[in-house]
């Protein structure tokens, strides 16, 4: 399995309502292993999965944001979030969660991993994917 | 053509799982291989053996079992989905000192790297979910 | 290059439709299965949008899907081509890749 292949994770549904973001979270923990090319997207509610001031504890329900977080620390730096999509919930960059990656490149600066798209750039991303997964 | 397929949802809740079934059939009678199927979220429910649903319905377990047999798919459960909803084998019930196990013949109980591979190894890699 | 965008949601109860509409790019193809067939029908509310995306994607719908919801082939919208589940494989032969909208 030496061949490298890019990996796009499509996520277009909220937090907490279904389980589908946490184990679709889970998912790119585990393929981070594999050292394959890896992006994240967040269209639709998706955008909903990385928003600040996630709290469920009343829920009863773990609280999973943080673990985006850590995602530069298995490599995964690329998350797309769609502007269109944040836009029609009136939300904005600020809402999102500050998430970062340290490049080793450059001193292991502190560097955003979250990058707002527009949709029409968002589906060329998407068109230079070898396996698209949804959940 | 070489197929993986990711089932995310539970026999009978969802068409999901109807739909991935009859794809592979269709893709096997054209000739194509089923690398592997990769059951997650409640898909890991359609490897149960315990169901038991009427006589006039279809029994979605039994034909997975059969799909297997017949053409060697492999059948793979997640074992963190399967953990969380109570899908179990032999050995992981002994390990969770649990009193049964209810893994359906021809599926086996395996981690996400198991999907992953699929991605890697297929042509084509297909999701069917809600 | 080209892509096969799955579609199972009825864009009645769903955005996965207009979603995908929205990130198909031309030549890429847009199968619906499962409850999006009850979007096809010639003269609902998503005709114009299925129409408009017609001029340079492939629109296809799966017809046992059509069949078991009591939609006949006469009622789905003109352009859409019909495909049964040997058809639904030939689609993801003939595309490079797939992403469904679920």
């Amino acid at each position: 399995m030496s061949q490298t292949k890019q990996f796009m994770y499509v996520n277009r549904k909220a937090p907490y309502g279904t389980v589908y973001a946490l184990e679709s979270l889970e998912v790119v923990l585990i393929a981070a292993a594999f050292e394959q090319d890896v992006s994240l997207a967040f269209i639709d509610d998706g955008v909903y999965q990385i928003v600040r001031g996630q709290s469920p504890k009343a829920l009863g329900m773990k609280n999973f944001s943080a673990t985006y977080n850590a995602l530069g620390d298995y490599d995964v730096r690329k998350l797309y979030v769609e502007r269109e999509s944040l836009e029609a919930r009136g939300l904005s960059a600020d809402d999102l969660m500050p998430i970062v990656y340290e490049d080793e490149d450059d001193d292991y600066a502190e560097k955003p991993s979250v990058q707002l798209v527009s949709r029409a750039e968002m589906a060329a991303i998407m068109a230079g994917q070898d396996v698209v997964l949804s959940f | 053509m070489k197929y993986t397929i990711l089932v995310n949802e539970g026999p009978y809740q969802h068409q999901s799982a109807d739909t991935a079934l009859q794809f592979a059939r269709a893709a096997l009678a054209q000739g194509h291989e089923i690398f592997r199927v990769f059951f997650y979220h409640d898909g890991v429910n359609n490897g149960t053996r315990l169901a038991v649903p009427p006589k006039d319905d279809r029994m979605l377990q039994k034909e997975w079992s059969e799909l297997a047999a017949q053409h060697g798919v492999d059948l793979v459960i997640c074992i963190a989905a399967a953990q969380r909803r109570g899908l179990m084998d032999a050995d992981e019930a002994r390990r969770q000192g649990l009193d049964a196990d209810n893994i359906a013949p021809g599926f086996r109980i395996s981690g996400l790297g198991q999907l992953i591979e699929g991605g890697i190894e297929s042509d084509r890699l297909l999701v069917f979910g809600d | 290059m080209s892509m096969l965008h799955i579609v199972n949601k009825s864009p009645f109860e769903r955005n996965a439709l207009e979603s995908c509409l929205g990130y198909a790019l031309a030549g890429d193809s847009i199968l619906l299965i499962e409850d999006a067939v009850v979007g096809v029908v010639a003269g609902n509310r998503f005709a114009g949008l299925l129409t408009a995306a017609l001029a340079d994607r492939h629109i296809c719908v799966l017809r046992e899907d059509l069949v078991a919801r009591g939609i006949p082939d006469e009622r789905v919208l003109e352009g859409i081509r019909l495909v049964d589940y040997a058809g639904f494989v030939e689609l993801t032969v003939e595309n490079d890749r797939t992403q469904s909208w679920l």
